[in-house]
């Protein structure tokens, strides 16, 4: 009720401020966001596709983007377990310490991606605390593909258990309760009623889980050797051309990036229509 | 809700993940280091971390390389090439980066290299001809088309009204030479002759020269814009994004430079005097032989040293040590210049180190902080 009379008393505002608002919003989004964006695309096609094809059929620009793929095929996944584990256990139990542990699992969000990656190497770096049991086993984790998805890895553990614990919370647990009494089994329970009420919020944080694994340079360029073709990301890679002088190919890899980034987006809108379509069925019901 | 079905397709798809996930990381635990011994037909990984400006010279030189090594050996040579900040690179091999060879911008970083990690001896430098330096450089500046603001020496870096970009001496190596070559030029002007800098009889009046100097380079730097963190982000900074009147940088990447930018954009000018740049390589022994690669590295290296090695580095704007294997028409390139060394200045690298880049109270940050308040 109270969202409607605001709009109407919005509505109510002159015209010239109605435009002036919209105005400053679209000159902001284009000058800021449209315009860098479509530079990325005209830059990388501005000498004719075939730069754009020689550019990517490059042997290390090839290995930037496998790496890329792996390093969130490893990621992602993970990061889904851990997210739905952390979120079940911190909304549907109760213990000391709860708040601590949803506050601590926020911590990549709020430490510099500089800091995470240094913070890997005093860990796995040769002089720290696991490098040496590890290089015994003839095991390299910083410099070299581990390290790589590590700190990819610790930039994005918030990102499905953020999304996951807020819906949970709401939910509360009676509809489980409900089914564990109507004789489902735990595992019953979770498949059948915890999951599909979750799943889009599921889906939502694993996007934003790919899109910042895929995007992310600063954690991994402290841990990667900057071996192009060995231990180099797509945005490593980019910075590496870049610097080669080697604009073309640098746009038209940044381009690729931008598409998977766009898909991603793309989805994410596509979902959160989704959320809303299903909250307005749920109103309806009841 | 008819939740169900997609669901449990859903579930299947996050398991094939799952089983995709471990399976990666299987192959991912066979990526360790494996050493074969040396055979015919087998397949050799030499890792080569150098510094930045490098890249071109590395990627042609590592070819060549591996041509001679199979001819000789019979056996194939894959290269893993990291280029970066010289200061950072050898941060890297300090902390576990596993490189067979290093070639970096100055001796003092590799000297850290064997002092923090005890990767190499010591006295590295005597184990290849030249101080370990298969070529060398020096300091020279870049334009704008038709020098509008008429530099042409050291000199005129200072004036008013001129913006120099430079990277920051204590985060690049390059940046280190570019502030050596103006502090020599400050003391020559002074002295006269650099040889003074070490005679005890002319003491008070090198005293009286080192505070001319720390003026001159408190001067410079506060014509400097942008104090960039490597001599490659200076180079973009003036050529790509347009900052700056002089750029001081390395011979080799002022060629470069001016090979990307065009001669219609920007030319260079040689200075009266600079300093010898002895950018220094070495074989990482304990990582060499812990791949069983310390025969294929020493050969690597011996290798800059041979005639097709010198034309190589003299391709790549590099000043060769053996002159009379390269070809007049690229050693016509190399501008005559009055060149002095390192230990003209200072007892070493170490020394440099301590009196100009040490925190707080090395000279650059002093004039460098005094200009800030």
């Amino acid at each position: 009720m109270s969202r409607n009379s605001g709009l109407s008393q919005a509505s109510r505002d002159p015209k010239w401020v109605q435009w002036i608002l919209i105005g400053i919003t679209v000159g902001f989004v284009t000058l800021l966001l449209i315009l860098p964006l479509g530079v990325i695309f005209w830059e990388a096609f501005r000498k004719g596709l075939k730069t754009f094809t020689i550019a990517l059929s490059d042997r290390n620009a090839r290995s930037a983007i496998g790496l890329t793929l792996l390093a969130t095929a490893i990621c992602v996944p993970l990061n889904m377990v851990f997210g739905l584990a952390a979120a079940w256990a911190t909304t549907k139990y109760s213990f000391p310490g709860k708040s601590l542990l949803i506050s601590i699992i926020d911590l990549p969000f709020a430490i510099s991606p500089v800091i995470a990656g240094l913070m890997l190497i005093l860990l796995y770096g040769i002089h720290g605390w696991f490098g040496g049991v590890l290089q015994g086993f003839g095991l390299q984790v910083i410099f070299a593909v581990p390290g790589v998805v590590l700190a990819t890895i610790f930039v994005t553990v918030p990102f499905v258990a953020r999304e996951l614990i807020p819906v949970m919370q709401e939910q509360g647990s009676e509809q489980e309760w409900a089914a564990i009494s109507l004789g489902a089994s735990a595992w019953q329970t979770f498949t059948k009623v915890t999951l599909p009420n979750i799943f889009f919020p599921l889906l939502y944080g694993v996007l934003l889980c790919t899109a910042r694994a895929m995007g992310e340079f600063g954690a991994v360029s402290v841990v990667s050797s900057n071996i192009r073709g060995l231990t180099n990301t797509i945005p490593l890679q980019i910075d590496a051309l870049y610097n080669d002088y080697n604009a073309p190919a640098a746009f038209a890899l940044a381009s690729i990036l931008a598409s998977l980034s766009i898909l991603t987006l793309l989805a994410k809108s596509w979902l959160e229509s989704r959320i809303e379509h299903r909250s307005k069925e749920s109103e309806e019901i009841q | 809700m008819d939740s169900t079905p997609w669901f449990a397709d859903r579930y299947r798809t996050t398991g094939a993940i799952l089983v995709l996930m471990s399976f990666l990381f299987g192959s991912l635990a066979g990526c360790g280091p494996s050493s074969d011994a040396s055979r015919p037909g087998v397949k050799r990984q030499l890792k080569n971390v150098s510094y930045d400006p490098t890249r071109e010279l590395y990627t042609e030189f590592n070819e060549a390389f591996a041509r001679h090594w199979q001819e000789t050996h019979g056996e194939t040579v894959e290269f893993a090439q990291s280029h970066g900040g010289s200061g950072k690179q050898a941060r890297a091999v300090i902390e576990g980066l596993d490189a067979d060879v290093v070639s970096l911008a100055l001796s003092g970083d590799i000297d850290a290299i064997a002092e923090k990690a005890n990767a190499l001896p010591a006295t590295w430098q005597q184990n290849f001809a030249n101080n370990s330096s298969p070529y060398t450089s020096t300091i020279v500046f870049l334009v704008r088309k038709g020098n509008p603001k008429r530099v042409g020496d050291w000199g005129d870096l200072v004036q008013d009204g001129i913006e120099v970009i430079t990277p920051n001496p204590k985060t690049g190596g390059g940046a280190r030479w570019n502030y050596l070559a103006a502090w020599g030029y400050a003391l020559s002007t002074q002295l006269g002759d650099l040889k003074k800098v070490k005679d005890p009889a002319e003491s008070a009046a090198v005293a009286q020269a080192t505070e001319h100097a720390k003026d001159f380079i408190s001067k410079l730097y506060a014509n400097v814009p942008v104090l960039d963190t490597s001599a490659r982000a200076a180079t973009n900074t003036f050529i790509q994004r347009g900052i700056g009147d002089v750029l001081i940088t390395w011979e080799n990447e002022a060629y470069l430079a001016l090979r990307e930018a065009g001669t219609d954009q920007v030319e260079l000018v040689v200075p009266s005097i600079s300093i010898l740049a002895e950018p220094p390589v070495a074989v990482v022994e304990r990582n060499a032989s812990g791949h069983n690669n310390l025969d294929l590295a020493t050969a690597y290296v011996e290798h800059l040293y041979s005639d097709e090695g010198q034309r190589i580095i003299a391709k790549h704007f590099y000043r060769p040590r053996r002159k009379e294997v390269v070809s007049q028409e690229d050693l016509k390139r190399f501008a005559e210049v009055k060149l002095f060394e390192l230990t003209d200045i200072a007892a070493n690298w170490k020394d440099a180190q301590e009196t100009h880049f040490k925190d707080r109270t090395g000279v650059f940050d002093q004039v460098y902080s005094s200009k800030a308040q």
